[in-house]
């Protein structure tokens, strides 16, 4: 069980990796889209490699409602408990 | 009259050098680009063939890590390529609705499609990438240059095996021609050193195999040879509508003056064996750039190294030049590179660019017996190209019957 500045660490890495955006970059407020620019194939290689970083599952469907990074951390860490 | 068509800018990342001037030095001294492959994959798989030629630069060290992560190798090896030629042209401004992308492949995406499909039956579905097919495409190459360009009208991607990257060239003089375009990135991109094309390539008997002396199995037209040997990487050509390279007061390396493609329509993979296709590829190519045969002073010849063949080729020249093939400077730089399949033709029309502006014709290397079937005069030391006016012929053949001729003069 990770805690949330860890999983916000740990997606940051995870975004850094694909989109090569410097990790402080990626906060809580941001949105994936309009703030970060990542587009949704991106955003599905970052779900995915989130998922096996955290060992949680994302449904497909779940995707287009993590909005923010903050939305993706709240899931990671509901999924988790 | 037809628009006139210039060369203005090149590229080129290959086994023996990772850009065109070093690739240049090289080719006039003649060296091996071929090496035993190191990869573990080797003798895992026990490969009847251990080496290949590498290209000498990997193109992830010259792209950035992003960039290279959402490109197959051979859309990295067209993009480092492309840069260069762009570079080289001097181009600053130019109306991108008026800049096309003629790039081609022979094989494509074959690395992502093959670690996809491993990458399925190891861990599943979810795990294969999301932009395996955008990487797999082969069109992924010229989509990838007209974004990094801005390059708006039209990305094309002519396919034709080992012709594909002579096509492209000649693509491009039409794109010009026809009014479609005032200047097209040409080129070509492979990067198919893969276990399962050489065992393909392999089972065919299309491959060397003198695994114990690498750096001497290429060897076109000599009596030995044995099979070609498979090559890795890219060239790039920036054709321009001449009247816009001069309103820029460009440096010129030579005329596109021409170009000729017909089809055997005899075997998938067998070159007619009276060179018939080629023949008619090469007058092709010759009257649309208004040539004469007199006027042909050096071929860069397609000779990969097949005992079938470099010698359809030696008669079509023969058909198509006549007594005049007996003063042709013929060069056969596959010896030093290795075979680029869909590249080649590319980084061949780079070396005949470079060979008419320098009027250097580059080398023949491992030419120990000459096959006496073959009388060509093979270029094995340094030599000139004549002064005046010139011509020089880039010949691809691609499996599938595919011939493709592109004609060069001197500006």
């Amino acid at each position: 069980m990770a805690s949330n500045e860890e999983i916000l660490a740990g997606l940051a890495e995870i975004v850094n990796e694909e989109t090569g955006l410097a990790p402080e970059a990626v906060e809580l407020d941001k949105s994936f889209t309009d703030d970060l620019d990542i587009d949704s194939i991106s955003m599905m290689t970052i779900v995915v490699n989130a998922e096996e970083k955290f060992g949680v599952r994302i449904p497909d469907e779940e995707v287009k409602n993590l909005k923010t990074v903050g939305d993706a951390v709240d899931f990671i860490a509901n999924a988790q408990a | 009259m037809a628009r006139k068509v210039v060369i203005t800018g090149l590229g080129a990342t290959t086994p023996i050098g990772g850009d065109v001037p070093t690739m240049w030095r090289n080719a006039l001294k003649g060296v091996s680009g071929a090496r035993t492959l190191e990869d573990d994959w080797v003798a895992r798989y026990e490969l009847p063939v251990t080496f290949a030629c590498r290209a000498s630069n990997k193109p992830d060290e010259v792209l950035t890590r992003v960039e290279a992560k959402r490109m197959d190798p051979s859309t990295q090896f067209a993009v480092v390529a492309s840069r260069e030629a762009w570079k080289d042209s001097g181009i600053e401004e130019i109306d991108h609705d008026r800049l096309a992308v003629a790039f081609a492949t022979g094989i494509g995406g074959v690395w992502t499609l093959l670690d996809a499909w491993d990458t399925l039956r190891e861990k599943g579905p979810r795990r294969v990438l999301p932009m395996t097919v955008p990487m797999l495409m082969p069109n992924g190459p010229s989509a990838a240059v007209s974004m990094d360009l801005g390059a708006r009208a039209g990305a094309h991607t002519p396919v034709s095996a080992c012709a594909s990257g002579t096509e492209a060239i000649a693509m491009g003089v039409d794109l010009i021609r026809a009014g479609k375009a005032d200047v097209v990135m040409t080129g070509g991109a492979e990067a198919a050193i893969h276990a399962m094309p050489i065992a393909a390539f392999s089972a065919m008997q299309a491959l060397s195999k003198r695994n114990d002396d690498p750096e001497h199995a290429s060897r076109p037209y000599d009596l030995d040879r044995d099979g070609f040997v498979m090559g890795e990487g890219a060239g790039a050509l920036v054709l321009e509508a001449e009247e816009h390279a001069l309103a820029r007061g460009a440096r010129i390396y030579a005329e596109l003056a021409g170009s000729g493609v017909t089809a055997d329509a005899y075997h998938i993979t067998a070159p007619d064996p009276e060179g018939l296709g080629a023949t008619r590829a090469l007058k092709a190519a010759m009257f649309d750039a208004r040539a004469q045969a007199v006027d042909v002073v050096h071929v860069n010849a397609h000779a990969t190294s097949t005992p079938v063949g470099d010698k359809p080729e030696y008669t079509a020249l023969k058909a198509a030049l006549g007594n005049q093939v007996d003063n042709v400077s013929v060069s056969a730089t596959k010896s030093q590179t290795g075979h680029l399949l869909g590249a080649s033709g590319a980084v061949e029309s780079v070396m005949t660019a470079l060979a008419v502006y320098e009027r250097k014709a580059p080398l023949t290397i491992n030419l120990d017996n000459q096959d006496p079937e073959i009388p060509l005069d093979v270029v094995t030391s340094a030599r000139d190209l004549p002064s005046g006016d010139i011509v020089a012929l880039n010949n691809s053949f691609g499996f599938g019957g595919h011939n493709a001729v592109v004609v060069f003069r001197n500006a």
